[in-house]
């Protein structure tokens, strides 16, 4: 790929990003970005609290950062969608996120057809080596008409 | 004989209730999700707002709010089905700060129908095991037709420990 064509897919796969509306509400950040791979993280919120006695995160906001994560590195990827859809999505909650922390979602394609997009994506807080929680999941990928 | 309880004493109590579980969690606040209560049955109602949209283009919501909607429903469900009998026997009548502990997900899967469309969405779940340890649920979500669903999913949940 050109360093053109790689400029132009960056720039498409941030402003996927800063053009989502829940993705902006929920103070969403893209940090890295690279060949079907995309890295997002968030900041500890209070008005996404899930348990108020302990106050962790609710585990929808994890998985509207996991999906958002995982559609950028759809985005992302040579196959070059133009736009890109959640089919299905499963999540693994392995703890629950320390409250207070940042957390950051890692997602990578690791397997493209020419319509559909199969990604994974790992989530953690500020303890990188006990991940709050995985995701898999199947995104179409749509292209532009000819 | 007892004389059966006055209805508004029943509808005031269960109500209380039913906002105390779900005015103490500040996410479902900040979705906006709110619940339908007739009789024990429980639909879960998200209304439509800007900041739930995932892609401006369509516009559709967001799939990680879809997600959320369904995992809400899911943990209310359970938890109202487990303090029912508590609830119905007058156990938290006396208790101002009364807080049920919430299941925990365990894992949870999003099938995507249809796009959410820029209109209210509704859920209803169905506890399909729900044991002393752990619960399986499906959930359904719908906008105009409940026959025509735009997403469903199924958790598990592991159930918080009962005092006694």
């Amino acid at each position: 790929m050109s360093d053109d064509q790689k400029a132009r897919r960056d720039m498409i796969a941030r402003k996927f990003i800063e053009a989502i509306p829940h993705a902006r509400e929920l103070g969403m950040t893209l940090t890295d970005i690279d060949d079907g791979k995309a890295v997002i993280a968030m900041d500890y919120d209070e008005r996404l609290v899930g348990d108020p006695e302990t106050g962790v995160i609710h585990g929808g906001a994890v998985s509207a950062l996991m999906d958002t994560c995982a559609g950028a590195a759809v985005m992302s990827h040579p196959a070059a969608a133009v736009a890109t859809a959640t089919l299905d999505l499963r999540i693994d909650y392995m703890r629950p996120a320390t409250p207070g922390d940042r957390i950051t979602a890692t997602a990578e394609c690791y397997h493209v057809t020419r319509s559909v997009a199969f990604v994974r994506a790992t989530a953690v807080d500020a303890d990188p080596d006990r991940p709050v929680a995985t995701a898999t999941g199947a995104f179409t990928i749509e292209r532009a008409k000819r | 004989m007892n004389r059966p309880e006055p209805v508004q004493v029943i509808k005031q109590r269960r109500d209380a209730t039913l906002d105390r579980l779900i005015g103490g969690v500040p996410y479902i606040r900040f979705l906006g999700i709110q619940f339908d209560r007739r009789g024990d049955e429980l639909t879960g109602i998200l209304p439509y707002a800007d900041k739930l949209i995932g892609n401006p283009s369509l516009p559709a919501i967001h799939g990680g709010v879809t997600a959320a909607f369904l995992e809400v429903t899911a943990i209310i469900e359970l938890s109202w089905g487990m303090i029912w009998e508590d609830m119905e026997a007058g156990k938290f009548a006396d208790d101002a700060d009364f807080r049920p502990k919430l299941p925990k997900t365990i894992d949870f899967t999003v099938d995507y129908l249809r796009s959410g469309l820029p209109r209210d969405a509704y859920a209803r779940a169905r506890i399909n095991r729900s044991g002393r340890r752990y619960a399986s649920v499906h959930v359904e979500a719908w906008q105009d037709n409940r026959s025509r669903l735009f997403a469903q999913g199924t958790g598990h949940f592991l159930m918080p420990q009962r005092d006694g």
